[in-house]
């Protein structure tokens, strides 16, 4: 599926920059966003170290799992195939701490590193139903603050700037319920 | 409000704290664990490095062309019939495939129709609530190299649209 979309995209944008002249823009476009893709994953690279880093020191001195046994309540009934006392556990739960509180770029290696257990269990390279919950609690948003929102309201002189808050609270559990919705009734007719 | 943003600057530095005051209470090797775990993050970053750059090219390349603008052109029409504004049509298009487009044409709705009109609102709404799923799912297969991705895409997609619909519904009720 992803094979084809990729493809698509870029087959469709050449084919009709032919008939639109704005095949100079799509030339430009190519080379102008692969140097900006480096920079977004050279970018990257500060926080994985930094969060990877801090986060190994909390797996071995036992903090994500005093961590894991707080949540956990919440979180089990989500991912029924991880075992209670798994890593995997803990590292969900720094993702969707850290994505609740807006801290997008801790989100990401903690989230990374959930995979990778999650990966360990299922031991294939066929996505499992617990990743699949996963990352559409991800792609939902979570996210109770949107601060770059914010700031460009605030940059165009909004009388109130969070009043959006509110809106996007609604929408982002709306929108993180369905999500889960969604997943289990995919994974009850995939079986 | 303010209690939030506030959580939000307090977390991180007090979680570092946490984590280095019970480690070195417990006698572990702190600053070689962090390197060993930092070590693990150069490997990552780099190894994603092509599965996003083939990504944003494809997408970069589709946008360049105008095909997209088209497409919004064609259904923006039959998308006004059912009370969904024009204007937000290309944003609900781009939100899930790139985040930076997204971020920019906000900004561009906050910035021609001011932040605190409808569209304003409805596009720092629609910008706020949900996350780019094409690049999460980029990333984290990526990282952890999982071929077959079933029925994720789908998944994010749909709730995608269940977010930008709930937006569009929600902005109106609370602020027309």
């Amino acid at each position: 599926m992803v094979n084809i979309i990729w493809a698509f995209m870029a087959i469709i944008g050449i084919v009709y920059a032919m008939f639109n002249g704005t095949m100079n823009q799509v030339n430009k476009a190519i080379f102008e966003s692969a140097n900006e893709a480096v920079t977004l994953a050279i970018g990257l690279i500060s926080v994985l170290v930094f969060w990877l880093g801090i986060m190994n020191i909390a797996e071995k001195a036992g903090i994500l799992q005093v961590l894991t046994r707080l949540l956990r309540p919440i979180v089990v009934r989500l991912f029924p195939e991880i075992p209670k006392d798994h890593p995997a556990m803990g590292y969900i739960l720094s993702n969707i701490t850290a994505n609740i509180f807006g801290l997008g770029n801790a989100a990401t290696p903690m989230g990374i590193k959930a995979m990778e257990q999650m990966k360990q269990l299922s031991g294939t390279d066929t996505a499992s139903r617990s990743m699949i919950t996963f990352l559409a609690l991800n792609t939902s948003g979570l996210t109770l603050v949107p601060t770059t929102v914010i700031a460009i309201r605030m940059q165009y002189h909004s009388i109130a700037p969070t009043e959006i808050v509110g809106t996007t609270i609604i929408a982002t559990v709306i929108s993180s319920l369905s999500a889960i919705l969604i997943d289990r009734l995919f994974y009850t007719f995939s079986k | 409000m303010g209690i939030i943003t506030s959580i939000s600057t307090w977390l991180i530095p007090c979680f570092i704290l946490l984590v280095l005051i019970v480690s070195t209470w417990k006698k572990v090797p702190t600053y070689e664990l962090f390197v060993e775990g930092g070590k693990e993050g150069v490997k990552i970053a780099f190894s994603l490095l092509p599965f996003l750059l083939g990504m944003i090219v494809s997408i970069s390349i589709l946008r360049s062309s105008g095909a997209l603008e088209a497409f919004v052109n064609l259904i923006s029409p039959f998308l006004a019939l059912v009370g969904i504004p024009p204007e937000v049509v290309p944003l609900a298009f781009v939100r899930p495939i790139s985040g930076t487009a997204a971020l920019g044409m906000t900004t561009e709705l906050i910035a021609t129709h001011g932040p605190d009109s409808f569209l304003g609102r409805l596009a720092s709404t629609m910008q706020g609530s949900t996350d780019t799923t094409l690049y999460i799912l980029t990333i984290y297969f990526g990282a952890v190299g999982i071929k077959k991705m079933r029925y994720a895409l789908k998944v994010g997609l749909l709730a995608d649209l269940i977010g930008i619909l709930a937006s569009i519904i929600i902005v109106t009720i609370m602020f027309e």
